[in-house]
């Protein structure tokens, strides 16, 4: 296992992925990002089937940004399947959501995530919540999977 | 009457029966030794007087010849009739001439005694008859014979009468008792069977029972039937009411499904506002602010004043959207009442609105408040909302001067928040608590119009009432109550 940090995002909006990616990027996380566009890809990057079946299972995700409202599987099934699997149960996942629900909220850390974002309009609030999160997941943060330092200046 | 209920109706039967053979027996058997009493007495006079008569007529003789020992020969055949205890005979004059007595002492015979020509008397006393007559010889008073009986005789009788009356009644009574309890069976066992019945019905409450019927006409079969008709009609109706309390019961199921239908439809719906209304707001805002970072060079000073006014509204947006899910959450949230001591809640809640807005001079007159019950989440929403608006509508004041207290009203605790603000024409006060109603220019004063509501929503789940008094430039005052009108 290298020390690299490998992100993967569960976004189905492309307008949003896009969005999450200008505010990672502006942030300068240079970490590679995986995008996947539902539940179903995401447990298939996860277990490296179907469309990802010649993804080498040595390389999961070191950080997991999940939505909630996804097409077919939602992102609590996603986090569902991850944290009751012992081979990613320890790696981080983190809610980001526009939802601000407390049944939300609980539900996701009734399943084990980490950290729960609600997305603001606002995306100069987005962009401090982004800057604030890879600050910690990346850099002050110690995991099993990401053994030096992740972000580039 | 605490002497009479223990007694069962069989009973009470049974003691009236042979109270009532009792007395009657007794009063006839009474009548009937009295009359044989009576009747006895005069035939003891009766008697006594033939033998007054006889010796009368036996001694005149001796009387005539001076011969007591005749007179008192005569009077000797008395020992004959056991009753005569003395018996004397006297002279005209009244002096005694000859004496006999049953013990041979002559005692209880006085020694004088004149009797009226021709009469005889007689005389009861408590145990002897004593009667005197006359003598007479060719219509001429020659003595007088005094015959003394002893009412032995009389006195056995009425010894006997008693004891046959005694007798009579006590066997009397026993046969009243043993025909009582057979035909009391008849009598009393429907009532207490009536009883029963009534006493099951009344503590089990248990209407299908019956009270048995007898086959009898009398009153009380009309009366078990009248209670077994009266039940019958209990029974019906409650198997009415019953249906009637299962209808409204399903009727209210139903509506409570509805009603919980309806709640959830409406939570996606405020559920779809919170995501889907919110998510394209975020791409215009997000990409409002990336025309403008990066095409920063290409765009003129129109363009990029265009693109700061997309993104205010989608601030202002996103605001309203915040302010309406806030709503909807104090109308969904449910209560969680306990005691509130309003006093330091409303400090607290004026700190925390005076250091949102530093530099402005405000006198806070926090007056005593009561403790009052309530959701301490919810009515420190609604104390927000009202000082944050009275902060707001006192901006152009200096000093703003914000008063917090209670007063009674119409023997209503009412709490109020009084400003010097710039206040409101009353004409428009029913918009006052209306979402998105808002009686000032946006330009002059900051607000999505949802604060007033929300607070009114919280003050009606409460049960209380909150209402506004105001004047234009003159200041507002907003007062509610936070309990049901009693």
């Amino acid at each position: 296992m290298t020390g690299t940090a490998r992100i993967l995002l569960v976004e189905d909006d492309p307008q949003d992925v896009e969005l999450t990616l200008r505010a990672l990027r502006s942030e300068n996380v240079r970490s590679p990002i995986e995008v996947v566009r539902d539940g179903e890809e995401a447990l298939d990057y996860l277990f490296c089937r179907g469309l990802y079946a010649a993804r080498s299972p040595d390389q999961p995700p070191t950080l997991v940004l999940v939505d909630l409202k996804l097409p077919k599987i939602s992102g609590l099934q996603v986090i569902d399947a991850m944290k009751s699997n012992a081979a990613f149960k320890s790696i981080p996942v983190i809610v980001l959501s526009s939802s601000g629900e407390p049944r939300d909220i609980a539900e996701s850390y009734r399943l084990g995530v980490n950290s729960y974002v609600q997305k603001p309009v606002d995306i100069m609030e987005f962009r401090k919540s982004i800057r604030a999160l890879a600050q910690y997941w990346l850099e002050v943060n110690r995991s099993p999977f990401a053994q030096k330092p992740l972000k580039l200046q | 009457m605490p002497g009479i209920r223990p007694y069962s109706i069989r009973q009470k039967l049974t003691w009236m029966n042979m109270l009532v053979s009792g007395a009657a027996l007794l009063l006839a058997c009474m009548a009937l030794a009295g009359y044989e009493l009576a009747d006895f007495r005069q035939t003891l006079e009766r008697r006594l007087s033939t033998q007054a008569q006889i010796v009368g007529t036996s001694s005149v003789t001796a009387l005539l010849f001076n011969d007591p020992a005749a007179a008192r020969n005569t009077l000797s055949a008395l020992r004959a009739a056991p009753n005569v205890m003395s018996a004397a005979i006297y002279t005209a004059a009244g002096v005694v001439f000859a004496v006999y007595s049953r013990d041979g002492r002559g005692g209880g015979v006085p020694g004088q005694a004149v009797t009226p020509a021709g009469t005889e008397e007689h005389r009861f006393t408590s145990d002897q008859l004593i009667l005197t007559r006359a003598i007479g010889f060719q219509g001429k008073n020659i003595g007088t014979v005094r015959i003394q009986s002893d009412l032995h005789e009389f006195n056995d009788r009425l010894l006997r009468y008693t004891g046959i009356v005694g007798m009579v009644l006590a066997a009397s009574l026993l046969a009243a008792f043993l025909l009582s309890s057979v035909f009391q069976k008849a009598t009393a066992r429907p009532i207490m069977q009536l009883a029963e019945t009534a006493r099951v019905v009344s503590r089990e409450k248990k209407y299908s029972v019956r009270a048995p019927v007898t086959g009898n006409a009398d009153e009380i079969a009309v009366l078990i039937t009248a209670f077994n008709e009266m039940l019958e009609q209990i029974q019906e109706r409650d198997t009415a009411l019953q249906a009637a309390h299962n209808e409204l019961e399903a009727s209210v199921e139903r509506r409570t499904a509805q009603l919980e239908a309806v709640n959830r439809e409406l939570e996606s719906f405020t559920y779809s506002v919170a995501h889907d209304l919110r998510a394209p707001l975020r791409h215009i805002q997000g990409f409002a602010e990336a025309l403008r970072e990066d095409c920063a060079n290409t765009l003129d000073p129109t363009a990029l004043g265009y693109v700061s006014r997309v993104v205010d509204s989608t601030r202002r947006m996103d605001q309203l959207i915040n302010d309406l899910l806030g709503l909807a959450q104090v109308g969904r949230q449910e209560m969680h009442f306990r005691p509130i001591e309003l006093k330091n809640l409303v400090e607290d809640v004026a700190r925390e609105v005076a250091e949102e807005c530093p530099g402005r001079n405000i006198q806070w007159h926090i007056g005593e408040l009561p403790v009052v019950d309530g959701d301490p989440g919810l009515i420190q929403l609604a104390l927000y909302n009202l000082l944050s608006n009275a902060v707001k509508y006192t901006s152009p004041r200096d000093p703003a001067i914000i008063d917090v207290g209670t007063k009674r009203d119409d023997g209503e605790r009412v709490i109020f928040v009084r400003d010097n603000g710039v206040g409101f024409n009353m004409k428009y006060a029913h918009k006052l608590f209306g979402v998105f109603e808002r009686l000032h220019r946006r330009e002059d004063f900051e607000g999505t119009g949802v604060g007033l509501a929300t607070v009114q929503r919280i003050i009606h789940k409460h049960s209380g009432r909150i209402w506004a008094e105001a004047e234009i430039d003159r200041g507002a005052t907003f007062l509610f109550t936070l309990e049901p009108r009693a």
